[in-house]
């Protein structure tokens, strides 16, 4: 324990001294926010590239990955204290991003050396972007019924059928597709393998399309006999399915671990909000009925923190404990409790879609809310991640189908 | 969380091990179903003396109580941790008057000879210490203080009626608020046995027991008065902290007792030739209670620790713990009513007993909606 502490010591002498200034304050640390990189990345902020080179140099944009494959060789509980000496002054990670958070861990677990020396250094460094191709048009939570095929041509897999909601697939350079490479299997969970493809290959379309929020974070990506290397099946041929399981398991709980940001900050954010739409310079919110619902999310938003915190402690003593389920569920909750008070503490200063008569923030802030909506999708619906919290936690008895 | 180090919210070895030790001591002797017995046979006492005294002998009476006043030194999250499974079966015994309200009060504010006095038969499982404030009309506001404290030449002379005063029916000391000026009220220390005392018992939903303890003109010393004179309010407040997360921990006790007993029913229960926790209408309210646990889990906890090791963060702690485990417990207790179907209305079934309590706690030490407002006013806004 006094090595970790020191550690601690360590590492937030270190954040303090070479996180650029202009980045204090701007995030909550979690694993998708901040540099991304990639290829195609435009990012021209000196502050955020200057973080970015200082994390590779130190080996800390993948602090628990093996140093041959540009990590820092720690442990977990080294690379949490990074973290956590990083979201303490607001400072995103060097690199943020699928690729650290999600198909990194993955190939470390599931890939062969080759493909762990091809791809895990880039993504340390940031060089190139990943992106998740699970979801198509008719297997949204009914994720293993997908219908990419993926058929064997000696030392090629041929890719035909399309994904959707390819999040960032116009930005990112590899995708980790989920393939049905036997049909034929007698269980829709069988027969599903996992395939990386390089965007650039040819066959690959990627169409981008618009939010209710007005962004466009994500694409349909169209494959046409596209063939990709043997090589790029990640574990065996048809057993993707536990894979898949394992990478949204770990994307559920980085959501719920993302969204949670500095303790206390949502309710700053709507106190601030109330402040200026009201007028209420400092002090007492005259409204009570407004005081408790900012109450109510402040007490939701503490509690929030205090169980990530027990999760994280009950897990580093050895004995995780059944909560971690529900994080996904509880902090989407919250941010969507968030921004609904926000607005509606804006009132009609919160209609704005662009241009004269509103502020920035405001904009800005509209745009977010509307983006919130899709928290308790993306990921696995809330209604999803209930359903397994009833089955694995709870234990009760599955529904007709 | 003040700063961005959490406090530790795990249990250490000793106390997982007296926390299982308590769920089955407590599990064997103190079934629910113990209160419908006490409640028909009109028991005097309304609980059992000998379960109390076993738990004195066990320790755990006297848990946060200093080894100087023959307690064993711990801390009040140690106690929290036996008021958590004293909530799962909802015990009538006086955790909260006397360990809660009475032990916290002398603690907080107690002259070292107050506290030799009592301390060591709490401990000892002898003596219940209780504290009135509830008033006629006063609707749960300590501050609405009719009873008056008089000057007189040995000291003071107190006049009024305390409401709802838990275990006052069999208190050897009750502690009451009395106004001293106009600027604020005291707390003092009154012997049940002084004339102009007199004792009624009241019945309540929620099978704790309690009395109106009318006050005609009683003599008190000086040495009566627990802590300042004038220094009511702010001595009151402190114990209602402590004595909001110590019920706040047994109604998380409570509502997972609820809670399992929900979910087993659900698994065994069968309609349309299912078990009824394959609904998923069902499957998925009880995941919200599940999520409302972990939750309230956390803050208690929090709480609990923060009585211990930062003083300072206790108001905004206790606030939050109070107000999430009273929703939580409300939540838990009604779920389970609906789950259970028409049993669960019934007398005869237990689980009626938790809506019950829900009710009691939700109203004691300070609504959900009052410690809303308290958070609101310690975070500025
Ligand atoms: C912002 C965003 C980014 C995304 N990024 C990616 C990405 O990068 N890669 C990727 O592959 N996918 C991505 N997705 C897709 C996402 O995983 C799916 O949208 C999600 O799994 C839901 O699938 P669906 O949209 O088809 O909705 P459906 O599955 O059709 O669900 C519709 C509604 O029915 C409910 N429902 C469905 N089944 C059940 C059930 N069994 N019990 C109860 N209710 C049920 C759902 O909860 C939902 O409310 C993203 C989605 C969003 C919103």
């Amino acid at each position: 324990m006094s090595d970790l502490e020191e550690f601690r010591e360590d590492a937030r002498a270190w954040v303090r001294e070479n996180a650029p200034d202009s980045l204090r304050g701007t995030s909550g640390s979690g694993p998708f926010e901040g540099y991304w990189g990639g290829s195609k990345c435009e990012e021209t902020d000196p502050d955020l590239l200057r973080w970015r080179d200082l994390g590779i140099e130190k080996g800390w944009t993948a602090p628990s990955w093996p140093k041959e494959y540009g990590g820092g060789g720690l442990s977990h509980e080294h690379e949490e204290i990074i973290h956590a000496e990083m979201k303490a002054i607001g400072v995103p990670r060097p690199v943020a991003g699928q690729g650290l958070a999600m198909f990194g861990p993955v190939l470390l677990e599931y890939g062969n050396d080759a493909q762990r020396a091809a791809h895990l250094p880039a993504i340390a460094r940031g060089e190139m972007r990943w992106c998740q191709g699970y979801s198509e048009p008719n297997a949204g939570s009914d994720l293993a019924s997908l219908q990419l095929k993926a058929e064997r041509d000696r030392d090629e897999f041929v890719l035909n059928g399309q994904k959707v909601w390819t999040s960032h697939a116009n930005l990112s350079d590899w995708i980790c597709c989920l393939a049905r490479t036997d049909p034929n299997a007698p269980k829709k969970q069988m027969g599903i393998s996992v395939i990386l493809a390089d965007l650039n290959t040819p066959g690959i379309t990627v169409k981008r399309i618009d939010l209710i929020s007005g962004y466009s974070p994500f694409c349909e990506t169209f494959f046409d006999d596209v063939r990709v290397p043997v090589g790029n099946l990640v574990g065996k041929e048809n057993e993707g399915w536990t894979i898949a399981k394992a990478i949204l398991d770990h994307e559920r709980s980085s959501i719920g671990r993302s969204i949670a940001r500095q303790p206390g900050s949502a309710q700053r954010e709507v106190v601030g909000r109330t402040r200026k739409h009201l007028g209420v310079a400092e002090g007492v919110i005259p409204d009570p009925l407004l005081r408790d619902e900012i109450a109510a999310l402040g007490m939701l938003e503490e509690a929030f923190h205090l169980t990530l915190a027990r999760i994280q402690q009950s897990a580093a003593s050895g004995t995780p404990g059944p909560e971690g389920s529900i994080t996904k569920i509880v902090g989407t909750d919250l941010k969507q409790m968030r921004f609904e008070l926000g607005m509606k503490v804006a009132g009609v200063d919160g209609l704005g879609w662009e241009g004269p008569g509103f502020d920035e923030d405001d904009l800005q802030y509209t745009r977010d809310w509307l983006r919130s909506r899709a928290s308790t999708i993306e990921g696995g619906s809330s209604e999803i991640q209930k359903n397994i919290v009833s089955k694995r936690v709870l234990g009760l008895p599955e529904g007709k189908k | 969380m003040s700063g961005h180090t959490a406090p530790s919210l795990l249990l250490n070895d000793e106390q997982q091990m007296l926390s299982k030790t308590a769920h089955q001591f407590i599990h064997d002797r103190a079934p629910v179903a113990r209160l419908r017995t006490l409640r028909d046979s009109k028991d005097e006492t309304g609980f059992s003396r000998e379960l109390w005294n076993e738990m004195a002998e066990l320790g755990w009476l006297g848990l946060q109580i200093p080894e100087q006043y023959d307690g064993m030194g711990l801390g009040f999250f140690d106690l929290c941790v036996v008021l958590e499974q004293s909530g799962r079966e909802l015990m009538p015994e006086p955790f909260v008057s006397t360990l809660l309200l009475g032990t916290q009060t002398l603690l907080l504010g107690g002259t070292d000879a107050q506290k030799k006095a009592l301390l060591p038969g709490i401990a000892s499982g002898e003596t219940i210490v209780t504290l009135g404030y509830e008033e006629a009309g006063s609707h749960g506001d300590a501050s609405m203080v009719a009873t008056t404290a008089r000057k007189s030449t040995a000291g003071f002379e107190l006049s009024g009626a305390k409401l709802q005063v838990l275990d006052g029916h069999l208190a050897e000391r009750i502690i009451v608020s009395a106004t001293t000026s106009d600027s604020g009220y005291t707390l003092f220390l009154i012997d049940p046995a002084r004339s102009g005392v007199t004792i009624t018992r009241q019945f309540r939903i929620d099978g704790l027991n309690a009395a109106i303890v009318q006050l005609d003109a009683v003599p008190v010393e000086r040495d009566d008065v627990i802590g300042e004179i004038g220094g009511g309010a702010v001595l009151l407040e402190a114990v209602f902290d402590r004595a909001g997360v110590g019920l706040s921990a047994q109604m998380l006790g409570a509502s997972e007792q609820a809670f399992a007993d929900t979910i087993e029913y659900l698994k065994e229960r069968e309609q349309f030739g299912v078990p009824i926790g394959s609904f998923q209408a069902l499957q998925h309210r009880a995941v919200s209670v599940y999520t409302e646990l972990a939750l309230t889990r956390s803050a208690v906890l929090a709480a609990a620790r923060a009585i211990d090791d930062a003083p300072d963060d206790v108001p905004r702690l206790a606030s939050l713990a109070k107000a999430i485990a009273s929703e939580t417990f409300m939540h838990a207790a009604k779920e389970a009513i609906q789950m259970h179907g028409g049993i669960g209305v019934t007398d005869e079934h237990d689980i009626g007993f938790y809506i019950k309590r829900a009710q009691a706690t939700y109203m004691t030490f300070g609504k959900p909606s009052q410690h809303r407002q308290r958070w609101a006013e310690l975070h500025g806004y």
